[in-house]
């Protein structure tokens, strides 16, 4: 035994004598993972939140979350001696003074992009490809979760510098709080420790944004990994892959490299945008205050579909019994986004009460065996897409010579009428692809080439594909529509006809599809 | 579910196949010169951040065809940085993707429900356990732990009380009053409606009293904006005129929908456009809105001049100027 | 030929494609809606205000009037000032390429001779803001960038934007950039108040405020690049577009090749 082997022994078993850790890790060192690229995108959202714990306790160390008012006296000339909040000036002294100060928060702020960015990819990729259904509706409800959470904590910390952009920011929330039937005037002057802007909310929101979202981020994302886990990741469909099995690399030594790496690959990547893109110039935004205000102020991305919404809701408001009900600001700014969200947590349970499906599944879904859902996702993309470019209408306008007045027309109307032809038009063209993919098993693969019969007649040649491919194509289930009885089994007339009635029809809808290639198909094929 | 015959049957795990560094020791050797390479480059890049960080001074800026003139610390801190990060990332995965093993390999599921003993045994557990404990049999601590816990629930209510003071009128009132001069935003100087032409705006605030600090709280509701037209342009009724002065006409600048700077004037077309949610306002009908999502228009303020002049307040503001809230009466 | 067709099946194919096709979209887009040049009038020098008049009736009148009292399609000139002219005439919004809703800046038609013309005969018809001496615009000497910052950030950017970089206003009208446009423009712009512009009168902006925010738009412009590429400084918007494209595209490619067996 080398004197290598010899300590490492020693430690081991100090280890385990204490903790009995040997059995776990031998069970847990050969775990497998199933690779595939759409699997890293939720990695790059756990990499992107450790860049931001690490960056973000950097910015600490110097930020002051105060609104005292303070003279300007540091490096950047062009605000020197103007009245600004210790918040602002803080920011201005990380930015120019401290070195990398910078460099780190523009990391900071480029990986809470990131991060969201991210994380609505992988709940995208999770969605379109199935992996919400049984078992893992829960950690579908706790990435629903995490997302909302992100937009908070985004909003809060892009608030944190008190610039004129983010003012105008705070500004629009206040508002929103203040518009609450009954208490919103109230919770606002509590929230604001007064009077908007008054000198109380940005230490309130720091305490926020560095301790209670990013520990319930910390507790809920532990959970989320737990479960994956302990549940073993999803597969796509392929040959040898099973709802039994899981194919693909042990954690040690393969896994541990690729992820250990494509950590440093992500942080990589941010560290290069941050070196050569400008996020964020609160230098140039100015103080806050609220009697200024820039053209084209936006929020950050993934807000920018609910300033789109916002600026499109009609201009209605009730005054009624000496109180006002502002339906211009509830109806975009929290009925809408409550229906989203809501819905969104909600689907899993959905799907599985209209198709009637109860069992687990492993494997994820080809997007285009589900029609369905597959266009439920894109007719709510759809949705999305436009209040966010309707968010952006100005900048857009600007742009493209085009004018605001059209874009929000285009996106009042738009965002009624698009969606359900995103709908229609995105089952179509998954139906057809299932029909390619009959064809392609059946027929084979077109080759290019063409033959000139004996009787005159052009054909291509075509070339059987391989039982591999055939099997990715055709180990699909196909659903069923629920077939519900008026009466059940012991005779008696089922409660809820017109429940049931719409299960039936959604059911239906949810089950339409191509058919799949039968043995029936295989063997009228080989009588040809 | 439907019960088809599965047509195509699979095919199994593909056999491995061995990659060149699996068979070849010298394309093996040529993989670990790759790894290698990658790590130097990484330990390159920390070295080039270090450098940038203790000899770059901050006054430096160099040229670069698609930035401009580039701050050169910050630069190549975060090329440096993002160097010493990328390849070691990348060193890491050729790593594993040429030199460890790649042979996949196959784990078994288990069905997550415990077995039908477990929940048997779970189910009798919990019920003898909370036998014991006879909560049931007992109703007077069932209610009166209800009440405590219910009571005990309420005490962040009360305790966050104190975030905050009652909004009492504060939503409603400003620091305009009768006789209040109009001053202009930054400057601090009272305004003479001759200094104004036609077709000119100004951002004014409620003068100061001798040794008043301005705070950004006030400014939130008293930003004024001026405006003058020529009077016949004017679409008013007869009372909305006389808050009017030759011409000048005075509006809140708190939008009226949540509270943004509406202070874009367009002088063709005498609209206001706020900026963040594109409201857009008509001056000569006292401020209706033509477009977007705001319900009311601009609060009017009443104007005159006073014994010396100047622009001064007829009258505090009639309504609460910015967004909507529950207690707005109109 | 044969070589391209054995690209086509690459995985990488469709990718590739898809970005060629966006940068030729993106292309003939901008190229179809590059603006086209005036040629420019040359004309014979005279007596200022007499070879104004003879500008004028030549190029502006048919809009303007024959004596410059207006028309339903264009404004009176008659007191607008020599400023205004040296404004619309010099940084080329006058004469009107075509009926849209703005005159956009263009390279000018009139040389600076010929525009002095102009600016005389229409300061002749009736008393209006004069053109800036140079000694006047001294802004270097006379003006705060930061009392600058604060008064543009009170009085121009809810349309010029944050950085002058200009936005939209209603209808297809919208406020230009800040950028590259001369001092004396600048100015005069404020003392007239072209197009949709209100005025900004010397008792509410001083003469020397007006030099302040001249100053700080000049730093503006001339600032290095301290955080990296501007991304226009347009807010986020430009931002949340290159996370998406640069960052998740990076991401999602290393993510590709990470997963690929290698040979």
């Amino acid at each position: 035994m080398s004197t290598r082997e010899y300590v490492a022994g020693s430690v081991a078993n100090y280890v385990d004598e204490r903790t009995g850790a040997a059995a776990w890790m031998k069970k847990n060192l050969t775990k497998v993972f199933p690779d595939h690229w759409s699997f890293m995108l939720g990695e790059i959202a756990l990499y992107s939140f450790v860049i931001l714990l690490l960056s973000g306790t950097f910015l600490t160390f110097w930020f002051d979350p105060s609104q005292r008012e303070v003279i300007y006296d540091g490096a950047y000339q062009p605000l020197a001696g103007l009245k600004m909040s210790a918040a602002y000036a803080s920011t201005l002294n990380i930015s120019f003074e401290v070195r990398g100060g910078l460099l780190m928060r523009q990391v900071h702020h480029w990986a809470a992009l990131l991060f969201m960015s991210s994380m609505v990819a992988h709940l995208l990729r999770v969605f379109f490809t199935g992996a919400f259904r049984k078992p893992r509706e829960f950690n579908w409800l706790i990435g629903v979760g995490l997302v909302t959470l992100g937009i908070v904590e985004g909003f809060l910390g892009y608030s944190l510098p008190d610039d004129l952009l983010s003012g105008t920011g705070i500004r629009i929330a206040e508002a929103i709080i203040q518009a609450l039937p009954v208490v919103g005037s109230y919770l606002a002057f509590f929230a604001f420790g007064g009077a908007f802007p008054g000198e109380a909310f940005i230490p309130r929101i720091y305490t926020v944004h560095v301790l209670l979202l990013p520990g319930a981020f910390l507790a809920l994302i532990t959970v989320h990994l737990m479960l994956v886990w302990y549940q073993k990741h999803t597969q796509y469909p392929g040959p040898g892959r099973t709802e039994k099995n899981v194919v693909g690399y042990p954690l040690m030594p393969v896994y541990m490299a690729k992820a250990g790496g494509f950590f440093f690959i992500v942080y990589g990547v941010v560290a290069f945008i941050s070196a050569v893109a400008s996020i964020n110039p609160i230098w140039l935004y100015g103080p806050y205050t609220p009697g200024q205000i820039s053209a084209g102020s936006q929020p950050d991305w993934y807000m920018g579909w609910l300033d789109g919404l916002v600026r499109m809701a009609p201009p209605i408001e009730t005054h009624a019994f000496g109180h006002t009900i502002s339906w211009n600001i509830l109806i975009p700014g929290l009925i809408i986004p409550g229906i989203l969200f809501t819905g969104m947590a909600l689907y899993p349970f959905i799907e599985s009460w209209i198709s009637g499906d109860k069992r687990e599944h492993h494997l994820l879904d080809r997007p285009r065996n589900v029609p369905n859902r597959t266009a439920l996702g894109v007719m709510s993309l759809t949705f999305i897409l436009i209040t966010l470019i309707n968010g952006g209408n100005d900048i857009i306008a600007q742009q493209f010579h085009l004018t605001i007045n059209q874009i929000m027309w285009f996106s009042r109307i738009g965002v009624l009428v698009l969606p359900p032809i995103a709908f229609v038009i995105t089952k179509r063209i998954c139906i057809s692809l299932q029909r390619a993919d009959r064809d392609l098993v059946l027929h084979g693969r077109e080759t290019g080439r063409l033959l000139r019969m004996p009787t005159g007649e052009f054909v291509e040649v075509h070339e059987p594909i391989s039982a591999e491919k055939a099997w990715v194509l055709t180990s699909h289930e196909q659903n069923a529509p629920l077939q519900i009885e008026e009466v059940d089994h012991r005779g008696v007339r089922r409660v809820g006809a017109i429940r049931n009635r719409l299960r039936a029809r959604m059911s239906e809808a949810n089950a339409q599809s191509a058919p799949k290639v039968s043995a029936d198909d295989l063997k009228e094929i080989e009588h040809h | 579910m439907s019960k088809e015959i599965e047509a195509i049957k699979d095919p199994g795990l593909p056999a491995h196949v061995h990659r060149a560094s699996d068979t070849n020791p010298a394309i093996a050797k040529q993989a670990e010169r790759q790894v290698a390479i990658l790590f130097i480059l990484s330990a390159a890049g920390t070295v080039l951040m270090i450098g940038s960080y203790i000899f770059i001074p901050n006054d430096v800026f160099i040229f670069l065809p698609a930035l401009g003139n580039t701050h050169a610390g910050q630069l190549f801190l975060g090329l440096g940085m993002a160097f010493s990060l990328f390849f070691l990332g990348m060193g890491a995965i050729q790593w594993a993707k040429r030199l460890m093993p790649d042979d996949e390999v196959i784990a078994y599921r288990h069905e997550l429900r415990s077995s039908d003993e477990d929940r048997a045994d779970f189910v009798s557990t919990i019920k003898e356990r909370s036998g014991a404990a006879a909560l049931g049999r007992r109703p007077l601590i069932k209610r009166t732990l209800g009440l405590a816990l219910g009571l005990f629930s309420l005490s962040p209510l009360i305790l966050l009380r104190d975030l905050g003071p009652l909004p009492k009128d504060q939503l409603s009132k400003t620091s305009w009053k009768a006789g209040t001069r109009l001053v202009t935003d930054p400057g601090d100087r009272p305004i003479k409606p001759e200094d104004l032409e036609v077709g000119a705006v100004a951002q004014t605030l409620p003068e100061l009293a001798q040794g008043q600090e301005r705070i950004l709280s006030d400014i939130g509701k008293d930003a004024v904006l001026l405006i003058r037209l020529r009077p016949e342009e004017f679409q008013l009724d007869a009372e909305r005129l006389s808050w009017t002065y030759d011409g000048i006409i005075a509006f809140s600048k708190i939008c009226s929908h949540m509270g943004c700077a509406v202070a874009l004037y367009e002088q063709q077309t005498k609209h206001l456009l706020c900026p963040c949610h594109q409201s857009t306002f008509d001056v000569t009908r006292a401020a209706k809105v033509i477009f977007g999502p705001a319900a009311r228009p601009l609060p009017q303020l009443a104007i005159t001049v006073d014994s010396e002049g100047y622009l001064v307040a007829q009258q505090p503001f009639n309504e609460p100027v910015g967004p909507s809230f529950w207690e707005r009466s109109s | 030929m044969k070589r391209l067709s054995r690209y086509r099946r690459h995985r990488a194919a469709g990718p590739v494609l898809l970005l060629f096709a966006l940068f030729s979209v993106g292309t003939t887009f901008s190229m179809a809606s590059a603006s086209n040049r005036e040629s420019v009038t040359p004309l014979a020098r005279s007596a200022a205000i007499d070879e104004g008049r003879e500008i004028f009736l030549k190029g502006c009148s048919s809009c303007h009037g024959l004596n410059a009292q207006g028309s339903v399609v264009a404004p009176s000139l008659i007191g607008v000032g020599a400023a205004s002219v040296d404004f619309q005439v010099g940084t080329g919004r006058m004469p009107m390429a075509d009926m849209s809703v703005q005159a956009s800046r263009k390279p000018p038609v009139y040389n600076a001779e010929q525009v002095a013309a102009l600016a005389s005969y229409v300061s002749s018809l009736a008393p209006g803001p004069a053109i800036p001496t140079d000694s006047l615009l001294n802004y270097e000497r006379d003006g705060s960038t930061a009392a600058g910052g604060e008064l543009f950030r009170t009085n121009c950017a809810m349309c010029h934007n944050f950085a002058g970089q200009g936005g939209a206003l209603s209808q297809g009208k919208y406020a230009p950039t800040l950028m590259g446009v001369e001092p004396k423009h600048i100015y005069e712009a404020m003392v007239t108040g072209p197009q949709s512009m209100p005025v900004f009168s010397d008792k509410t902006i001083t003469p020397a405020e007006k030099l302040s925010i001249i100053k700080w738009i000049k730093a503006a412009e001339a600032e290095p690049a301290l955080g990296g590429a501007s991304l226009g400084r347009v807010g986020p918007v430009t931002e949340g577009l290159l996370i998406w494209t640069l960052g998740l595209g990076l991401l999602i490619g290393v993510a590709v090749w990470l997963a690929t067996k290698a040979r």
